[in-house]
């Protein structure tokens, strides 16, 4: 009982992992511009696709013979960087025009729902609609604490959230461009004066949440390697709304949501019949945002009349 | 004589498509078309109460429409057919025409209570928080569809279609069509009556300062109330009508993404704008049946260019442009749309302010 209970726990983290990264990609957009990016969960899909196309290609060349790691090593990096490319492209092509124009936010927020669209849809007829599977990079490596056993991957997964989380929290706190990230959504007028270019934020921060989703993209992709174009649209929405309970704009929210929506999911699974999963785990959510209307850390605003 | 214009106008058009529709001068597939353009102007104009004119992000509209289109279809086979589940009819079918509105109705009332899950929230809730209860109980909803094994679960629910029969057994006239115009009629007249009332300027005032509206004497958790349950309520009408038009429902077409249909409606009409949100439901449903025309076009253009650079083999032989397509273009148009115009077709204005001669031929209450 205590070791079924164990492993659904490190079942939960690898699971809330994935929700983590992906929420951490929404939680920056919306600190910095106040945009929910609902394109987010498909940049998600495309970072695996990619992952996929990047991954199949390094195979095919010589690279192979010096192992399965060089291919991973590689495919890592030039993973995030394409993703991050896709996202930025959305931004420039989309986003920003709507931003200069002054729209309504819920505008910019409909053209985001429409790019995942393309991008699912696009995706169906381009490749069509058969799955692709992931092939298998690294040997599967089980180490087994008496009856509770863990894979590497599922170790990685975890550390790689957390390096992520880490990394980001950096980035926000500590560095200038974090400091310039924070001053724009606290007053998007007065930062343009202070000689601070909004833009280059802007896309620095797309840049650092799409290449965290092409991350996620790609261990998704090693850990469940079947890949569909609809596979980034349920996970994307799941994990904005995991945001949003964490408190919307805040790392440690968004990392710590991400968690909190893995660890009711698994041990709904675990208790109750699988079409459970999302009545539970979406009713606690619901829950949890009444009685905390702003989410588990974020900060009530006080509006002036 | 101004008075009159709107509702004889109306009239002739009811009677046009339904006479039309009798003599077989519009076939099925045009009829259902229309029924569709008729339920997504019931669908984006009751969104537009809560999303234009209170000025809140509710993204889960398919969920009051999933309630109302189960709670109508099982009272409606429950009580006048022979099905599997329910057994005997309770009524003679014949009276199902009778009752059929009744059932819309109770539907929609149902709908309505279910509009409480978003609206008790929303008295503390605002904004982005809002929007996210409203997709939470999206997935409640249909995740507790799937769940109930009663009503054919995952699998779907069926049987309306003899309801359809039975009131053409009756009399025989195109009843659905019937049912679906004066729903959208009627649909349309509550939202203009009510958002032009004193009453309902309540809501708009929301929408400009919520806080402010509160010290103008607008009780605004009353408003929010009255707001969420009409418009959930007339999503609940719409899904019934949805239900009998096509004999059979399943949780999973009552998803995000009818949602998002309902939410591109909005949008594109103009936040607050009542003819604009009509205008947005009759050119997307045009635009997404239109399509499935156009793209056949579009694979015979592609050969035919093909033909001219044969050279270069761009397209393989038999290369047909998949109906997937649709959804891509769609999107596509709309992105582009909100770069050129981002307020939307009409912006919160009516047609009848960017035409003011109009004003000369009609005055509606």
């Amino acid at each position: 009982m205590i070791a079924t209970f164990i492993q659904n726990l490190f079942n939960a983290l690898q699971w809330g992992s994935f929700y983590s990264l992906i929420a951490l990609g929404y939680t920056l957009v919306y600190g910095v511009l106040t945009l929910i990016n609902f394109a987010h969960g498909d940049i998600f899909m495309v970072g695996a696709y990619i992952a996929f196309f990047v991954a199949t290609f390094f195979l095919g060349t010589a690279l192979l013979a010096e192992g399965g790691w060089v291919v991973l090593a590689l495919t890592i990096p030039l993973t995030m960087i394409l993703t991050a490319f896709v996202g930025v492209t959305l931004e420039r092509i989309a986003y920003r025009p709507l931003r200069r124009k002054g729209a309504n936010r819920l505008y910019v927020v409909i053209t985001a729902l429409m790019c995942g669209l393309i991008l699912e849809n696009g995706n169906l007829a381009l490749l069509g609609a058969s799955r692709k599977s992931f092939p298998e990079l690294v040997d599967k490596v089980v180490f087994s604490i008496g009856p509770v056993s863990l894979t590497n991957l599922k170790v990685a997964v975890v550390f790689s959230a957390i390096a992520v989380f880490f990394l980001l929290q950096f980035i926000v706190t500590k560095t200038q461009i974090g400091m310039a990230m924070r001053a724009i959504s606290y007053d998007k007028f007065a930062v343009p004066l202070m000689g601070i270019p909004i833009d280059t934020i802007i896309v620095f921060t797309f840049i650092l949440g799409s290449s965290m989703a092409g991350l996620a993209g790609l261990l998704f992709a090693l850990s469940y390697p079947i890949l569909d174009p609809f596979m980034g649209a349920l996970i994307g929405w799941k994990a904005f709304i995991a945001a949003v309970v964490g408190g919307i704009g805040d790392i440690r929210g968004a990392f710590l949501g991400g968690f909190l929506l893995g660890f009711v999911e698994i041990l709904v699974v675990a208790f109750f019949p699988s079409t459970f999963r999302d009545l539970i785990a979406f009713s606690i959510l619901l829950i949890i945002l009444s009685v905390k209307p702003t989410g588990l850390f974020g900060v009530a605003k006080t509006t002036k009349i | 004589m101004q008075r009159l214009t709107v509702p004889v106008l109306l009239a002739i058009l009811f009677f046009v498509l339904v006479g039309m529709s009798y003599y077989d001068l519009l076939d099925l597939y045009i009829q259902s078309v229309i029924m569709f353009v008729g339920i997504n102007i019931i669908l984006g104009s009751s969104l537009n109460i809560v999303n234009g004119y209170m000025g809140e992000f509710a993204c889960g509209h398919a969920a009051f429409m999933a309630i109302g289109a189960y709670i109508s279809s099982v009272i409606n086979v429950m009580l006048f057919t022979q099905d599997r589940i329910f057994g005997a009819p309770l009524l003679p079918p014949e009276m199902s025409l009778y009752f059929f509105p009744f059932v819309l109705l109770i539907g929609g009332f149902g709908a309505a209570i279910a509009g409480l899950l978003v609206a008790i929230p929303s008295f503390k809730t605002r904004g982005d928080y809002l929007a996210i209860i409203t997709i939470a109980a999206n997935f409640i909803v249909t995740s507790t569809i799937i769940n109930m094994d009663t009503i054919g679960g995952s699998r779907g629910f069926m049987g309306m279609k003899q309801i359809t029969f039975a009131m053409e057994d009756v009399i025989f006239l195109p009843w659905m069509l019937i049912w679906v115009i004066l729903s959208t009629y009627f649909t349309v007249w509550v939202i203009y009556r009510y958002v032009s009332s004193t009453y309902g300027k309540g809501i708009i005032a929301i929408h400009q300062d919520e806080v402010a509206a509160e010290i103008m004497s607008v009780n605004t958790n009353k408003m929010k109330l009255v707001a969420f349950m009409i418009s959930s309520g007339l999503a609940g009408l719409a899904g019934g009508l949805f239900a009998h038009i096509l004999g059979y429902i399943n949780p999973g077409s009552f998803g995000i993404l009818k949602s998002t249909e309902a939410l591109v409606i909005v949008y594109l009409g103009g936040m607050g704008s009542l003819s604009g949100s009509i205008l947005a439901a009759i050119l997307f449903t045009l635009l997404l049946e239109g399509l499935r025309f156009v793209l056949p076009w579009m694979s015979s253009g592609l050969h035919w260019f093909d033909g001219v650079f044969y050279w270069a083999d761009l397209i393989p032989e038999g290369y047909q442009v998949s109906q997937v397509w649709k959804w891509v273009i769609i999107p596509l148009i709309l992105v582009l749309l909100m770069q050129f115009r981002p307020e939307g077709i009409l912006g919160n204005k009516e047609l009848s302010d960017l035409f003011p001669r109009l004003r000369r031929w009609y005055s509606f209450k």
